[in-house]
């Protein structure tokens, strides 16, 4: 047989049929749903007089735009009480497993999904949401859909979609003290543009991605959408199956064997040809920050604002840069901060809060900076008490929330006020994201510790000299 | 369910020429909480069309009287970001029923097929010479014949070709919706969960 790679193996897997000069049909294993972008493809359904097909394999949650306060009094903003309420009816009726606001299994989709044991290798996972790419950890074909893509799954467990070119990226080396693996996702980002990898499908290998933990390659995956990819990859191997066999949902099932059967035929085989490759070192990787107004704009954190982007064309550079207020040529160390976000399904993760803690022990909170800590989901929460990360954090002058999207994308009201600027741990920069005229500056959960307590720009490395880490 | 055929369309362009254009900018998220699918037009560049106090801000494109018609004519990687299938909504709401660029993103382009709001790709050198003209001449009537697969500018002789999905194509083309063809195979399907490998 000729060599394959892993993408086209679970791909190929997963067709029910190829549509002559059209798009496959690929049948879903898992599909998550939330809030926000599920109403209107259950609405749909009724207006054709559909049911849902397959209900066991869908699972709800409710994280978009719900409060991260009070979550156990009703939802004061109607029309998200609505939308929370609709997805609530809707898996009743369609007897869909639903953890809504409060329920011990609640949080963000991305989070909750892993840590459930639902995610697992080989599987076809779709969400109406952009960074489903973050199951690809696990080595599953993940990625966001639309709303409509979201009716069919649910009227037929399938979607029909046109088969994505193959991409590799292969990291070697490690990655130096002081840097994550957000820091190297930014980094690749930053190297070839939020539209590389438009079209592809890509695969993360090599040394340094092996050496990550499976928290640390979601968070990778996670970000593969912010360079176009339709999702991002990781062949399974020891480090998911110890994390999977932590979860007793899963190591107690009979598929905790098949699967550890199938996991070594779950790798892209010697010789398989992809549609291009790329190849990083992780040593080159400093901390990164974002400057401007999409994820591919960033810069080592100790680096200057370049004259110019690989992929804007000139005007919109410069608006972007003129809605950040920064100049070419600047500098962002020693710049006052106002806000610190540290959550979302990129960085919300227990891991996360480790390294933010860690970074903040013995520190106190700079007086000027209002810092959000949102963990992923109550799961999160209670391990982040357990572990007494939430004392550390208190002591330090912080604030847990309650789990949620927050204000990664400000649905609910942990907006950014205009002209602000907020060092945030999610994943997007967008004019807007995080509230009307907000200003986000994206890094990883260190560089993010190190502003909360120093209200500025401050390379993480500095600190942790000073503490001798 | 019976959705508009996409033929023929011909109309004057709305120029957008900005690179990276995001879904949070096409409709930003705290206009998704609606239930329904309507309405989103309203929105529709929210805070680009109108500042704080919610007044118009003149210099923007959909708020410049010269500037209308069915084609909204933009960047490259238009649609970024989230899969919000509520960005597509809003575009076609506002009236537009097909997008040109010289590249989009994934998610973005199979929202548009699923709702009748055709993605056309052209190259930029082509983007770029349409672009132009729009701007110099916003009364200039473009042509897009998707059966011909063909954009043009009659005056000017302008033509660019672009490509589609033969399968998508016939369904705008016959305004055939994909949940309907995937209601259809429900048997396949079926068998397929019987015999499956992986
Ligand atoms: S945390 Fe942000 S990126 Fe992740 S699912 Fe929520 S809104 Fe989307």
């Amino acid at each position: 047989m000729e060599p394959q790679t892993l993408f086209d193996k679970i791909w190929d897997a997963h067709v029910v049929k190829s549509v002559e000069e059209g798009p496959d049909v690929l049948y879903i294993d898992r599909h998550y749903i939330h809030e926000v972008t599920s109403p209107q493809a259950f609405g749909g359904l009724r207006q054709r007089g559909a049911v849902v097909f397959r209900p066991e394999r869908t699972t709800a949650t409710a994280d978009h735009n719900i409060p991260t306060t009070d979550q156990h009094l009703p939802i004061r903003d109607e029309v998200s009480r609505a939308q929370v309420e609709t997805l609530a009816m809707n898996c009743q009726a369609a007897g869909i497993e639903h953890f809504g606001i409060g329920h011990p299994s609640n949080g963000i989709v991305h989070v909750t999904g892993p840590e459930m044991g639902y995610t697992l290798p080989g599987m076809t996972i779709v969400c109406g949401d952009s960074h489903t790419s973050t199951h690809g950890a696990f080595g599953t074909i993940a990625f966001g859909i639309g709303t409509s893509e979201v009716e069919m799954v649910l009227a037929t467990q399938c979607i029909m979609q046109t088969k994505p070119a193959r991409m590799r990226i292969t990291i070697n080396g490690s990655l130096n003290k002081g840097v994550t693996s957000k820091d190297l996702i930014l980094y690749i980002i930053s190297s070839i543009s939020t539209g590389g990898a438009t079209g592809y499908f890509v695969e993360f290998a090599g040394e340094a991605v092996r050496q990550l933990s499976m928290e640390a390659r979601m968070t990778m995956c996670n970000m593969s959408i912010e360079m176009g990819a339709r999702g991002g990859l990781i062949a399974p191997d020891e480090v998911t199956y110890n994390y999977l066999s932590e979860i007793p949902a899963f190591s107690e099932s009979p598929m905790a064997q098949s699967l550890a059967d199938k996991w070594h035929s779950l790798q892209t085989d010697a010789g398989a040809v992809f549609d291009k490759e790329l190849h990083f070192d992780a040593s080159d990787v400093p901390p990164m920050i974002t400057y401007g107004t999409n994820p591919g704009m960033g810069m080592a954190i100790d680096g200057t604002i370049p004259d110019a982007a690989i992929t804007d064309n000139t005007s919109s550079y410069n608006k972007s840069l003129d809605y950040m207020g920064f100049r070419p040529g600047m500098s962002l160390l020693g710049h006052p901060v106002d806000y610190v976000f540290l959550g979302s399904c990129t960085n919300g993760r227990i891991e996360d809060l480790r390294a933010f803690a860690a970074m903040v022990e013995g520190r106190k909170k700079a007086p000027d900076v209002t810092v959000l800590i949102v963990p992923g989901s109550q799961k999160v929460a209670r391990e982040a008490e357990r572990e007494g990360l939430a004392d550390i954090l208190r002591r330090a002058g912080f604030e847990m929330r309650q789990p949620g999207c927050s204000s990664c994308l400000a649905m609910n009201d942990d907006k950014i006020p205009p002209g602000k600027y907020a060092v945030s741990t999610s994943n997007r920069n967008f004019e807007g994201r995080q509230g009307p005229g907000a200003r986000t500056i994206l890094a990883g959960p260190l560089t993010a510790a190190a502003a909360a307590v120093t209200g500025r720009i401050t390379d993480p490395r500095e600190l942790m000299r000073i503490c001798d880490f | 369910m019976k959705r508009e055929k996409f033929t023929i369309l011909e109309s004057t362009c709305v120029p957008l020429p900005q690179s990276n254009i995001d879904t949070d900018q096409i409709i930003p998220a705290r206009f998704l909480s609606a239930t329904s699918r309507e309405g989103f037009g309203e929105n529709l560049f929210r805070d680009w069309r109108f500042d704080k106090e919610g007044n118009r801000i003149e210099g923007f494109v959909l708020n410049r009287p010269e500037y209308k018609g069915s084609i909204l004519v933009t960047g490259s990687n238009f649609g970024c970001g989230s899969s919000r299938e509520h960005a597509v909504w809003a575009i076609h709401d506002h009236g537009f029923r097909a997008v040109v660029s010289d590249s989009f993103a994934d998610i973005f382009r199979n929202n548009a097929l699923n709702n009748g709001l055709l993605p056309v790709q052209v190259t930029s050198a082509e983007l770029g010479d349409l672009t132009e003209q729009i701007i110099r001449s916003p009364e200039t009537r473009v042509k897009i014949d998707l059966d011909q697969q063909i954009i043009t500018i009659e005056e000017t002789g302008f033509t660019a070709s672009f490509g589609i999905n033969a399968f998508k194509k016939q369904c705008l083309l016959q305004g055939l919706d994909n949940i309907d063809y995937l209601l259809g195979m429900k048997e396949e399907i079926m068998a397929f969960e019987k015999n499956r490998s992986l």
